[in-house]
């Protein structure tokens, strides 16, 4: 089976299951209220956020065309948004008429809001098509990194003894290691691509927040609730499942929101070495970087994949900050 | 005392072999030395060619057991060589290892000790005056200004400073390196002060967010009721007993400064640490990557331990028994 047919399928197990993630949390009145709180602090970021991922979104669902158009390659729902062949020879300015250099008519005299990049991409498309590649790299990672360190967190906490060493040890050993050089080693020994540099980012990422559910574990175990059906006779991964987990969500969620706006931020500098993700933003910033020096300089590119970049990260930080507020209980008590 | 020391440097060696075994783990068996040697020859090289590179480069020997002789295996090798830095050469063109390292920590430390120093003061002045002023409109900007400076690329201000005062104002040297001291530090400048506005926004946040947790303790509110002058109690009661969060978080820093200045040392010439690793990367120099990182994570692991005596310096109350 071609592989955009695997990518949707993959997009809508992920929309249900995101859907039924909400669906299941708006029942909770603890959650429900956390969620206004947060839309009434943070519209404006929240909306932003909402952008992205709909961007995002649109870029993931994708099809052939039937025979005679002519394109051969699956087109997704925001690349079918532009013109067909939406291409230049080479660079031109934002809304120019010709090309940059040479002077030659456009194809698109006009159309191009931020120009064209050298080999005569739209540049606000490809900013555009970014924002599927950052919310991959978020995403993804947290997928892979927030159930592992849940794993082994709640695990030690909770059984303690040998299991407990080892876990530490695994966290110590993963700490001590530079975080962008074990990432590099990593991405070196597992060869090139998406998946890669997320499991990459996963195996780095995994091990603070490993840390902090332990530690949470371990104080949870000992509370009345879980004494109280350790007596009653409950199997210990059900105590674990209906009474650990749950009372560690909040620290998953407030986790998630601010590991990703790193995560964007390191797969720019991943970009940069040569080992990121085909389509980001940290790549079109790379691209750029030598086209401040032409003259007279090419400043479009730069710009357009620094504010789409910039915007995501401010959206999640601001996000971010406030969720924490929100949902922390020691600032609850602050608060109160 | 005797006893937490003994027990926290014998964790330190377990973590230290860990390590190594992941090390050996990442580039011994998830990169076949096969594989290290197909890059390094081209794809289409014929067998023999590939043979006479692993000869060449020390990948020849069985990885976990040799028959003939149980201690000549890949494994002993690398952990061998590891704990007697004894790097050997590199995959790409052959010099030795240590040497390099060697000439490149100069240069690293005349970059990053600066920035290091600064940063730490530029922060935590900065986050004493916008704590004083908690509450206010100063507190509210500076919240949000060090939101702002959190959510820039390193990329970005990278290409944007090295734009600005390089090439537009003509202030400093776009790039480069020079061992005298007048020299070094006009092209020291532009990297250290991209350092300073990348690291600023946390730094300011973090130390902010435990001066006001302090500044509400009841001690403040005591000296406050004698008397006791705003000036004088942040700086001498709020200050000192912030410092055991602010030692966690300096030593926590120091690997991530190294890694901050992989990037702005290749970006700006300096032949340091940084760039050796970028250089490493770019050349698919397995044999480099391994020590660095190995050599980052001792020097992390002493962080981690010094820390933890430092600990008992700035509280009286941390003792270990």
């Amino acid at each position: 089976m071609p592989l955009h047919i695997w990518i949707n399928g993959a997009v809508a197990l992920f929309v249900l299951g995101a859907a039924v993630a909400t669906w299941r949390l708006r029942r909770n009145a603890l959650w429900r209220e956390a969620g206004r709180e947060l839309w009434r602090r943070r519209p404006l970021a929240l909306a932003f956020v909402a952008l992205y991922s709909a961007l995002a979104l649109c870029d993931s669902i994708s099809w052939i065309d039937a025979e005679g158009t002519g394109v051969r390659e699956p087109r997704s729902l925001l690349v079918r948004a532009f013109p067909v062949d939406f291409q230049e020879a080479s660079y031109s300015a934002p809304l120019a008429d010709v090309e940059f250099y040479g002077g030659q008519p456009l194809q698109h005299p006009g159309a191009h809001w931020l120009g064209t990049d050298i080999l005569g991409r739209d540049v606000l498309l490809q900013a555009l098509r970014g924002a599927r590649v950052a919310l991959l790299v978020g995403g993804l990672t947290s997928l892979i990194a927030i159930p592992l360190a849940l794993l082994f967190g709640v695990a030690a906490g909770y059984r303690g003894g040998w299991l407990d060493d080892l876990v530490l040890f695994l966290i110590s050993v993963l700490f001590a290691m530079p975080g962008l050089l074990l990432l590099i080693a990593l991405i070196m020994a597992l060869g090139r691509g998406p998946v890669q540099v997320c499991v990459a980012l996963g195996v780095t990422g995994w091990v603070s927040f490993a840390r902090l559910a332990r530690g949470e574990t371990l104080k949870l175990r000992e509370l009345d609730y879980v004494q109280a059906a350790r007596a009653l006779g409950v199997s210990e991964l059900r105590i674990i499942v209906r009474h650990v987990v749950p009372n560690l969500m909040h620290l998953v969620v407030i986790t998630f929101v601010l590991m990703f706006s790193s995560l964007v931020l390191t797969e720019a500098v991943l970009a940069w070495l040569g080992l990121g993700i085909d389509g980001s933003w940290g790549q079109m910033i790379d691209r750029a970087r030598d086209e401040l020096s032409r003259d007279p300089i090419i400043w479009w590119n730069l710009t357009a994949a620094s504010a789409a970049l910039f915007g995501l990260i401010l959206a999640v930080n601001l996000v971010g900050d406030a969720v924490r507020d929100i949902l922390d209980p020691r600032t609850l008590r602050e608060r109160a | 005392m005797l006893a937490y020391l003994a027990r926290r440097l014998a964790w330190g060696v377990v973590t230290v072999i860990g390590v190594l075994l992941f090390l050996f783990v990442l580039f011994f068996t998830l990169a076949t030395p096969d594989d290290i040697a197909r890059k390094a020859v081209g794809e289409k090289a014929p067998q023999a060619v590939l043979d006479q590179w692993k000869l060449n480069h020390g990948y020849d020997k069985p990885r976990f057991w040799n028959p003939e002789s149980p201690g000549d295996t890949m494994l002993a090798e690398h952990f061998r060589r590891m704990l007697t830095f004894d790097f050997g050469n590199s995959d790409a063109d052959d010099t030795p290892i240590g040497a390099r390292l060697r000439s490149g920590a100069g240069p690293s430390l005349a970059f990053t000790l600066p920035l290091f120093v600064a940063g730490l003061a530029l922060g935590i002045s900065l986050s004493l005056f916008v704590a004083f002023f908690r509450d206010t409109y100063i507190d509210r900007m500076g919240t949000v200004l060090a939101v702002l400076a959190m959510s820039v690329s390193m990329l970005l201000y990278i290409i944007g400073v090295q734009f600005l005062l390089g090439k537009l104002l003509r202030w400093f040297p776009i790039s480069g390196f020079d061992y005298s001291p007048d020299v070094m530090i006009r092209f020291l400048a532009m990297p250290v002060i991209v350092g300073l506005l990348a690291g600023i926004g946390g730094d300011l946040r973090f130390f902010r967010t435990v001066f006001v947790e302090e500044s509400g303790r009841d001690y403040v509110r005591t000296a406050r009721a004698k008397g006791c002058g705003e000036g004088r109690i942040m700086g001498r009661h709020v200050l000192r007993n912030s410092l055991i969060p602010i030692l966690t978080n300096v030593v926590m820093a120091i690997p991530f400064l190294f890694t901050g200045s992989l990037l702005l040392e290749s970006f700006f010439g300096i032949p340091g640490l940084g760039s050796i690793t970028v250089d490493a990367v770019n050349a698919n120099d397995f044999a480099t990557l391994r020590v660095v990182v190995y050599i980052d994570s001792l020097l992390f692991i002493a962080g981690q331990i010094a820390t933890d005596f430092s600990y008992t310096l700035a509280d009286p109350r941390v003792r270990f028994g």
